[in-house]
């Protein structure tokens, strides 16, 4: 095992696009740190990927909306590793539902999940961040953010609350040394689409640019890139990631 | 005194201050030690950490100068 200087947390990093994300940062030589909420055995064998590729590894289960598991989750952090340098607020979830039909609870869930969870690990990470006047955070954020989409109001609206916090956090932290942007994923090809109707799938074939939909790895690449010293001079930028789906 | 030092050695830390003798009781950190808004909290959650006190925004926002923060801290930890 090598001796790794930066350390990344990765939340909601068992599947899908958190999942490429820590592929692709262990691949830098980062040690990886992902919480998962339901799929432990997916979260594991993450790990056990990371670790072959020569970085430490250790998945938490923590639900990213309650103060309590946030708080647990950087005491275990702590007692492991020196310091979180980079954090990616990727765990996401949908409810999908038209307005008129969408219950209390499915727009708590994801406004809880998806914005009150990247303001709760924001802010475990910041004060440590600050210290070291060194840290790089990234948001996953969404293209429906920007644009809207029929049947996402809660998600979309938790989406573009994560854009406006990312670009007030930037400008907070922005003289420590700190840099926090979003990168917004259009239709990328993981278990929270799978679920979509074919129709669905096949009218939002027809808006992309690039006739494909996204694999995990394109968004992870770009993570990447914003991670890595070649985006030192990028901060408060949202970056669209979606074969030229929005304009 | 002896929290005077201590106040002192986490302001200096934290505005990068070389020469301690700048910083006095009547020295405030915002005022005379050029510190911004975040300089300030950062310095709050330092001195919170170094007693084991929690200081609350609103006591914070009375701070006038550095003797205010030792008496604040004096009267915390008695």
């Amino acid at each position: 095992m090598t001796l790794s200087k930066k350390n990344a947390l990765i939340t909601g990093g068992s599947r899908g696009i958190g999942r490429a994300i820590a592929m692709e940062l262990s691949r830098q030589g980062i040690n990886i740190i992902i919480t998962y909420n339901s799929s432990e055995e997916k979260a594991l064998e993450v790990i056990k990927e990371v670790e072959n590729n020569g970085v430490k590894g250790l998945a938490i289960k923590a639900d990213v909306s309650t103060e309590e598991d946030v708080k647990n989750m950087m005491k275990t952090i702590k007692n492991q590793f020196d310091s979180v340098d980079i954090l990616v607020n990727n765990a996401g979830v949908t409810k999908d539902n038209l307005l008129l039909r969408m219950k209390t609870e499915e727009w708590d869930k994801v406004m809880d999940t998806n914005l009150k969870g990247v303001y709760l690990c924001t802010k475990a990470v910041a004060r440590g961040m600050m210290k070291k006047r060194y840290g790089k955070i990234i948001n996953i954020a969404s293209v429906v953010g920007i644009s809207g989409n029929a049947g996402q109001g809660n998600y979309s609206a938790s989406k573009a609350g994560v854009i406006g916090f990312t670009k007030s956090i930037a400008k907070e932290l922005g003289s420590r040394g700190i840099t926090v942007n979003g990168v917004a994923p259009g239709f990328v090809e993981t278990d929270m689409t799978e679920v979509l109707s074919e129709d669905i799938k096949k009218h939002s074939l027809n808006m992309i640019p690039l006739k494909r939909f996204g694999k995990p790895e394109d968004i992870a690449n770009v993570v990447g890139f914003l991670c890595s010293e070649k985006a030192d001079y990028i901060t408060g930028q949202i970056i669209n990631v979606d074969g030229g789906m929005l304009m | 005194m002896e929290i005077f030092e201590a106040v002192r050695e986490i302001i200096c830390d934290q505005l990068e201050i070389e020469d301690m003798d700048t910083i006095t009781m009547k020295t405030s950190i915002m005022n005379d030690l050029e510190a911004d808004s975040l300089d300030a909290v950062e310095v709050m959650m330092d001195i919170e950490d170094e007693f084991d006190i929690e200081i609350p925004d609103e006591d914070a926002e009375n701070f006038t100068n550095i003797e205010d923060i030792v008496k604040y801290i004096e009267e915390k930890i008695a």
